[in-house]
């Protein structure tokens, strides 16, 4: 397991986002983490990434516990994030936001050809000196898919990826993160489109209040009586 | 709308990540790369050629007029390091600071306490002048740590900074007393303290004593140059480009696996010690510094400077800056009062018609201009 929490509890006033949560990945898989409006997801994601400190329980990532070490030091033990709403540097270039992503580990040459790799990977040939906030915004999102992929990261963490995309994008995302599976690049991914889950998922972990509610194959999740009253319920509101 | 080839290269099967090894480069040309980059405007051969030109003109303009408008003029010069060091920490690391002042103010004290115990023999004063900074520098880290580590963010920064200037300010001003003395050093209260000695070279028959006069105007212009073009290639390297990440997006830069709060105490200390080495020179070329220097209006002043030219660039911060200083000494002198008064609706108007500052603003139009008239090369 790439990744694994034990016990992790947090709270927020009276309100429990995370209730002693058992959680893991294996290495080269992609979960995807889903569940209602409030269900805990995000706050799970911001454990794990480090910006929310748990009340108890431990993460251990790659066998050591990370649970007390600041966001920029897991990323830099090869976590790799891409926020909901895209976390790029707008008024910067395309080229800038990829240096700027990669200059920890590449230089030179290598640096330079890393971002024509990720510049094609993100189908943004062409766009590299064009301030990234005037991208469309699938390309705003592939660019930061991009920027967190570039320089291998063994556990991709990424939050509604597909969020305000059009469903041709959503597909083409679908495709993107397949490749990097392909690749080697664990992916845990928050989701709300269930047909986006079922196009990438191996493994769905559906939670609930804060708390794990099940756990699966997509078929195993789909057809739970259980995911059906509280996910696809809540969603029809 | 063309659909990008998604999966061109992984078709083929090629990983993200290159193996090949890490191409050896010879570090000083690197470094000189880095004199144009993303993070500082003017590349190409005008660029150059312009700036050539200036400093040209500025090295011979001492033989067209007299001793003491060139000591003046090195007046303006004394402050640009300050500026440039406030364009770091606010224009490139995003953090308003209005303790520039604070560390000016501490630098200046330091250098007139060392010199006037120690003297101007066998080179001190350059010393003195290495201790004062790095003295600001120290005062600029025990700060920035308790301000980026406590999270202290935004506008909280500016309130911060200016209190701390302020307080210095009011405590400097009630050392009167004989009993407020470092060794021969009387602090003196609001009168400040004088008749430390200038900068000191020493040389061989007989030392260089650097007055507010042409030697000392030389030495300055030479130490804004070198500042100018080694701060352009720090903000073109990895460094310089952390920074603007933080100022753009504080949360992505950490979640890039930047320290961000380490990175903004480099920016502040760098900043702070530029802030310091202007105290240095200030003291040096009038030998006086008093608590004015750390005032309200004094903590303004190089915010407004920095504003004016445009914080976001340190071409347009130097630019603005000695602009911003001949304007105010020639207003000082037909308008007295009102001239603060004038710098005040300056800062109004550079934030209402050109927010990313005048001189900024100008250079980016021109060199669009230039773009598009093809006269870039």
């Amino acid at each position: 397991m790439i990744l694994r929490t034990n016990g992790l509890c947090k709270r927020f006033g009276g309100v429990h986002v995370a209730r002693n949560i058992d959680f893991g990945i294996e290495a080269g898989e992609i979960h995807c983490l889903i569940g209602p409006n409030g269900a805990g997801k995000s706050s799970l994601f911001r454990l794990i990434l480090g910006a929310h400190r748990p009340d108890s329980g431990s993460i251990l990532f790659k066998d050591e516990d990370v649970t007390h070490l600041p966001s920029f030091a897991r990323i830099r033990k090869g976590m790799s994030v891409k926020f909901q709403v895209p976390g790029i540097f707008k008024d910067l270039s395309v080229r800038q936001n990829l240096v700027i992503s990669f200059q920890h580990h590449l230089h030179g040459h290598d640096l330079e050809a890393t971002i024509q790799r990720v510049l094609a990977f993100a189908g943004l040939e062409g766009l590299e000196d064009k301030a990234a906030g005037t991208l469309s915004h699938g390309r705003q999102q592939w660019l930061e898919i991009g920027m967190a992929v570039g320089v291998e990261p063994k556990l991709l963490l990424l939050d509604e990826p597909t969020a305000g995309m059009s469903p041709e994008e959503t597909r083409q995302t679908g495709e993107m993160l397949r490749s990097l599976s392909a690749q080697g690049v664990t992916i845990l991914a928050v989701e709300h489109d269930m047909s986006f889950v079922q196009q990438i998922a191996d493994r769905v972990t559906v939670l609930h209040f804060g708390e794990i509610f099940a756990q699966g194959s997509v078929a195993e999740i789909i057809s739970h009586p259980g995911v059906a009253d509280i996910y696809l319920g809540a969603s029809d509101e | 709308m063309t659909r990008p080839e998604v999966n061109s290269d992984l078709n083929r099967g090629a990983s993200l990540i290159d193996a090949t090894p890490k191409q050896q480069r010879n570090t000083l040309a690197l470094w000189l790369s880095r004199l144009e980059g993303p993070q500082t405007l003017g590349s190409g051969r005008w660029f150059w050629l312009t700036l050539a030109l200036a400093v040209l003109a500025a090295v011979i303009y001492p033989l067209f007029v007299d001793g003491w408008t060139v000591g003046n003029t090195a007046y303006f010069l004394v402050w640009t390091f300050m500026a440039m060091g406030l364009g770091v920490i606010w224009g490139y690391a995003g953090s308003l600071s209005f303790g520039q002042t604070a560390f000016f103010g501490l630098a200046g004290y330091g250098y007139g306490v060392l010199t006037l115990n120690f003297g101007a023999a066998y080179g001190f004063t350059l010393l003195a002048l290495a201790l004062s900074v790095g003295l600001a520098a120290l005062l600029a880290v025990v700060l920035g740590y308790f301000m980026f580590y406590g999270r202290v963010q935004g506008v909280f920064i500016g309130i911060v900074t200016l209190s701390v200037t302020l307080v210095f300010q009011a405590f400097m001003a009630q050392t009167a007393g004989p009993e407020w003395a470092i060794g021969a050093a009387r602090l003196n209260g609001f009168n400040g303290m004088s008749g430390m000695p200038p900068l000191t070279i020493p040389w061989p028959g007989g030392d260089v004593l650097l007055y507010a006069d042409i030697a000392l105007y030389y030495v300055l212009l030479g130490l804004m140059l070198v500042v100018y073009l080694g701060l352009r290639m720090l903000l073109n390297a990895p460094f310089g480009n952390v920074l603007v990440a933080i100022r753009e997006n504080p949360e992505r830069a950490e979640m890039l696996g930047y320290d961000v709060r380490r990175y903004q105490l480099l920016g502040f200390v760098l900043g702070g010690a530029l802030a310091g080495l202007s105290g240095v020179l200030y003291t040096a070329w009038g030998q006086y510094i008093t608590p004015s220097s750390m005032s309200i209006t004094a903590a303004a002043l190089p915010v407004i400077w920095v504003a004016f030219g445009g914080r976001k660039d340190v071409t347009a911060t130097l630019i603005g800056t000695l602009v911003m200083i001949f304007l105010y000494q020639w207003l000082t002198i037909y308008g007295s009062q009102y001239a603060i008064v004038v710098m005040g609706v300056i800062l109004v108007l550079t934030v209402l018609f050109a927010p990313e500052g005048i001189v900024l603003s100008l250079m980016r139009w021109i060199s669009a201009r230039l773009a598009s008239t093809g006269g870039r090369p």
